[in-house]
C-alpha cells in the first residue's frame, strides 16, 4: 500500500528580526493510512512548524516553504490551488491544536464552529449538519450534546474543549489527523482520556494520526513510528519500540533519560538534557546537537551527520553504533 | 443577562446625581451674577434693589441646599425649570435646537462606521501594502485635522465650485427643517457638517479597527478557522470581525457621545443653531438653568451611550452575556 503522507525535503524557513529562521530544514518521512506517527522534540525544534507546513498554514510572511514535496493521497500539495487547499484542510486533513481555550472561537457557538465545517466541505444544509454534529458529539464522548451545541467555549472544561476540537477535526471523516501537542495544556488525569479517545477514534474510523508531543510516554504507548527532531532536522525515526528500547541519537537518549521513569528507582536522579536548544539563525556547518553532546568528537563540527542506518530505524550520528550499545548496556 | 442589564441601568442613577452635584457647584463658583449681566449689560446704572428683586424672581434667593434639590427633583421629573436669561421653558430651548445636533451626530456616526470598519479591515488583511498605507495616511491625516478648518475648507470649496458651474454660490439653508418633511433640504444642510466630523470620528475608529483586527488574526482560533478549510470570507466575517469589533464598539459609542456636545465649533462654523452653541451661550450668560440642563443632558447622553455599548458587549461576546 503507498504510503498516505510523503514529506520529501520540506524547507520552512521564516525571515525575523534577528535573521533567518530555518525552523524546518529538510526533513523526509511517509505516513501510512491508519498509522500513528509521533514527531517528538523540545520546544522550539520545529515540529510543529512542519505539520503545519502539511497544510501550508504557515503564516506568509514571515514563513514560506521554500524547497520539498509534500504528496498527500497521491497529490501534490505544494501544486493546489487555494482552493483545492481549502478542501483538504478539514476535509481530507483533520487538524487538533495545542490550547483548545484559544484554539475555539470564544464568540461562536459550538454548535456553529462544528456545523460550518460540514456547511463548507459536505454542503450540508443547517439541518443535517446539525444532527451530524449531535453524532460527533456523541463519538467523541461528550453527553447532553443538543445542551452543549448551543453553549459557547468557554462554558466547557479543558477536557471537554478538546473534545470538541477532536470532533471538528474528524467532522469530515479525514484520512489524516494532526494533532499539535494536544494534551499539553490539559490536566494529567484528562491528557489520558484524550489521548485513549484519539486512539479509540483513529482506530475505529481507520484515520492516520500525526501526534506532535515532547512527551516520550505518549510516544511509547500511541505511537507505531517515531521521528524526532532537533534544530529542524529528524536526528532519529524508527519504530516506536525500536527507538525508545534502542535509541541511536544521543539526543533522543538524553531525552528519554530526563523523563521520570515508575520502573526505576526513587532514587536515581533524573538526567535533563543539559544546555540550551541552539540559536536556530546562527547554525553552523557541523551537528546542530553537538555543543550539548557528551560524545561530541571531532568530525561532528565539519559536516551535520546524515540520516542513516539499518532497515528502517534511521539516525543522524556518527557514533550511533557505540550509542546503541552503551543505550543497550545501561537498560 | 438580564441580571447585567439591570445592573448598568440601576448604575446610571450615581452617575447622574453625582454629575448634577458638580456641575450644580461649579456653576456658582464661577464668578459674576446672571441679575448683573441682565440689568447692566446696557451699561447705564440701577437700582441695586432690583439685583435682589431679580434674583427672588429667578429663584437665586433661595438656600443652597433647596436650589440644589429642586434642581435634581425637577431632573428626574422632567421640569427642567425655565431659562434665566430668556424666560423661555429650558426644554423648548433644548428641543429646537437638539435636533440638528443629534442629526449630524448620528450621521457623523453612520458616515464613520460605514468608512472606518470596511477600511480598517482591509487595512488589517493587507498589512504593510500599499493599500494600507494609503488608509493610515488618510487615519492619521482625520486625526491631525481640525475640524474647523476641514469645515472652513468645504464650505469654500462648495461655494467656488457652484459658483464656478452655475454663476452663483450655492449656500446651504439655515433654518432647520425635520429630514422627513425635505430630506434634500434636510441633508443639504445636515450632510457637510456630519463630513466634517465625521472624518476625524472614522479616523479614530477606523485605526482601532485596524489594529483589533491585527490582534484578532494572530489568535489561534483564526488559526482553527483556516485549518478547517473555511473561505476566508468566513473567516474574516464571522470568525475574526466579530472579535474585533469589541474595541471599536467602545470607541464609537464614547466618540457620539462626545459629539453632542462637543459640536461647538462646527456649529459655529457652519452658521448652525445647535446644541454646542446654545452651551456656549448659555455658559457666558450665568444662565444656571440652562446650563444645567445642557450638562445633565450630556451627561445622560454619556450614560446612555456607554449603556448601548454595555448592551453591544454582551450581545457581541458570550463571555459577558453568561457571566
Amino acid at each position: 500500500m503507498p504510503p498516505l503522507l510523503v514529506v520529501n525535503d520540506l524547507h520552512t524557513e521564516f525571515r525575523t528580526g534577528a535573521g533567518l529562521v530555518r525552523a524546518v530544514d529538510g526533513i523526509s518521512y511517509t505516513v501510512d493510512p491508519g498509522e500513528t506517527v509521533a514527531i517528538v522534540g523540545e520546544s522550539g525544534s520545529g515540529k510543529s512548524v512542519s505539520a503545519l507546513s502539511v497544510l501550508r498554514l504557515i503564516p506568509d510572511p514571515p514563513g514560506r516553504i521554500t524547497q520539498g514535496e509534500i504528496r498527500f493521497a497521491g497529490r501534490d500539495i505544494m501544486q493546489l490551488t487555494d482552493a483545492e487547499m481549502r478542501e483538504v484542510r478539514g476535509g481530507d486533513i483533520g487538524m487538533v491544536f495545542q490550547e483548545p481555550m484559544t484554539s475555539l472561537n470564544p464568540v461562536l457557538t459550538i454548535g456553529r464552529q462544528i456545523t460550518e465545517t460540514l456547511e463548507q466541505h459536505r454542503g450540508m444544509d443547517r439541518a443535517a449538519a446539525h444532527r451530524r454534529a449531535v453524532e460527533l458529539l456523541g463519538l467523541v464522548g461528550i453527553a447532553d450534546a443538543e445542551r452543549r451545541l448551543k453553549q459557547y467555549p468557554h462554558q466547557l472544561s479543558g477536557g471537554m474543549r478538546q473534545r470538541i476540537m477532536i470532533a471538528m477535526a474528524v467532522a469530515c471523516d479525514p484520512k489524516l489527523i494532526i494533532a499539535d501537542e494536544p494534551t499539553t495544556a490539559l490536566d494529567v488525569t484528562i491528557q489520558a482520556q484524550i489521548l485513549e479517545l484519539m486512539k479509540e477514534l483513529t482506530r475505529r474510523l481507520n484515520v492516520a494520526l500525526i501526534i506532535i508531543t515532547h512527551n516520550l510516554g505518549v510516544v511509547a504507548r500511541y505511537a507505531n513510528r517515531v521521528n524526532v527532531m532537533y534544530a529542524g532536522r529528524l536526528v532519529e525515526s524508527g519504530p516506536a519500540a525500536e527507538v525508545y528500547h534502542n535509541p541511536r541519537h544521543p539526543y533522543t537518549m538524553a531525552l528519554l533519560r530526563s523523563v521520570p521513569r515508575l520502573d526505576r528507582p526513587r532514587q536515581e536522579r533524573l538526567d535533563p538534557v543539559e544546555g540550551q536548544p541552539p540559536d536556530l539563525t546562527r547554525l553552523d556547518a557541523g551537528c546542530a546537537f553537538r555543543p550539548r553532546c557528551r560524545f561530541a568528537v571531532d568530525v561532528c563540527a565539519m559536516k551535520r551527520p546524515p540520516l542513516e542506518g539499518t532497515g528502517n530505524h534511521l539516525a543522524a550520528c556518527f557514533r550511533s553504533h557505540e550509542i546503541e550499545r552503551e543505550a543497550g548496556a545501561a537498560a | 443577562m438580564y441580571q447585567y442589564i439591570a445592573k448598568r441601568v440601576l448604575l446610571v442613577f450615581p452617575t447622574l446625581i453625582g454629575a448634577a452635584a458638580l456641575v450644580f457647584i461649579l456653576m456658582r463658583l464661577i464668578p459674576g451674577d446672571i441679575c448683573l449681566v441682565r440689568l447692566g449689560s446696557g451699561g447705564g446704572s440701577f437700582d441695586p434693589h432690583a439685583i435682589d428683586l431679580c434674583h427672588a424672581e429667578i429663584g437665586l434667593d433661595r438656600p443652597l441646599i433647596v436650589q440644589f434639590l429642586s434642581f435634581v427633583w425637577g431632573f428626574f421629573s422632567f421640569d427642567f425649570g425655565v431659562s434665566m436669561w430668556s424666560g423661555k421653558p429650558v426644554s423648548l430651548e433644548i428641543l429646537t435646537r437638539l435636533p440638528i445636533s443629534l442629526e449630524i451626530a448620528l450621521l457623523a456616526t453612520v458616515i464613520a462606521i460605514l468608512i472606518a470598519v470596511p477600511l480598517g479591515t482591509i487595512s488589517a488583511l493587507k498589512q504593510n501594502t500599499w493599500i494600507d498605507v494609503v488608509v493610515r495616511t488618510l487615519a492619521i491625516g482625520g486625526i491631525a485635522t481640525p475640524s474647523f478648518w476641514l469645515g472652513i475648507i468645504s464650505i469654500m470649496f462648495v461655494l467656488d465650485i457652484t459658483n464656478a458651474i452655475s454663476g452663483t454660490p450655492w449656500m446651504p439653508p439655515i433654518d432647520y427643517v425635520p429630514i422627513w418633511r425635505d430630506p434634500i433640504r434636510n441633508l443639504s444642510m445636515a450632510f457637510l457638517p456630519a463630513i466634517t466630523v465625521g472624518y476625524r470620528y472614522a479616523a479614530v475608529s477606523m485605526r482601532m479597527t485596524r489594529s483589533a483586527m491585527l490582534e484578532v488574526l494572530r489568535e489561534d482560533y483564526i488559526r482553527t478557522a483556516r485549518a478547517k478549510g473555511l473561505i476566508e470570507k468566513i473567516v474574516i466575517n464571522r470568525h475574526a470581525l466579530k472579535n474585533a469589533l469589541l474595541p471599536v464598539v467602545t470607541v464609537i459609542g464614547i466618540e457620539f457621545a462626545f459629539l453632542i456636545g462637543g459640536l461647538v465649533v462646527t456649529e459655529q462654523v457652519f452658521n448652525l443653531n445647535g446644541i454646542g452653541r446654545l452651551f456656549v451661550q448659555a455658559v457666558q450668560n450665568q444662565d444656571y438653568t440652562l446650563t444645567q440642563a445642557l450638562v445633565m443632558l450630556t451627561v445622560a447622553i454619556f450614560v446612555f451611550s456607554n449603556l448601548i455599548v454595555d448592551l453591544m458587549y454582551a450581545w457581541l461576546d458570550p463571555r459577558i452575556r453568561f457571566a
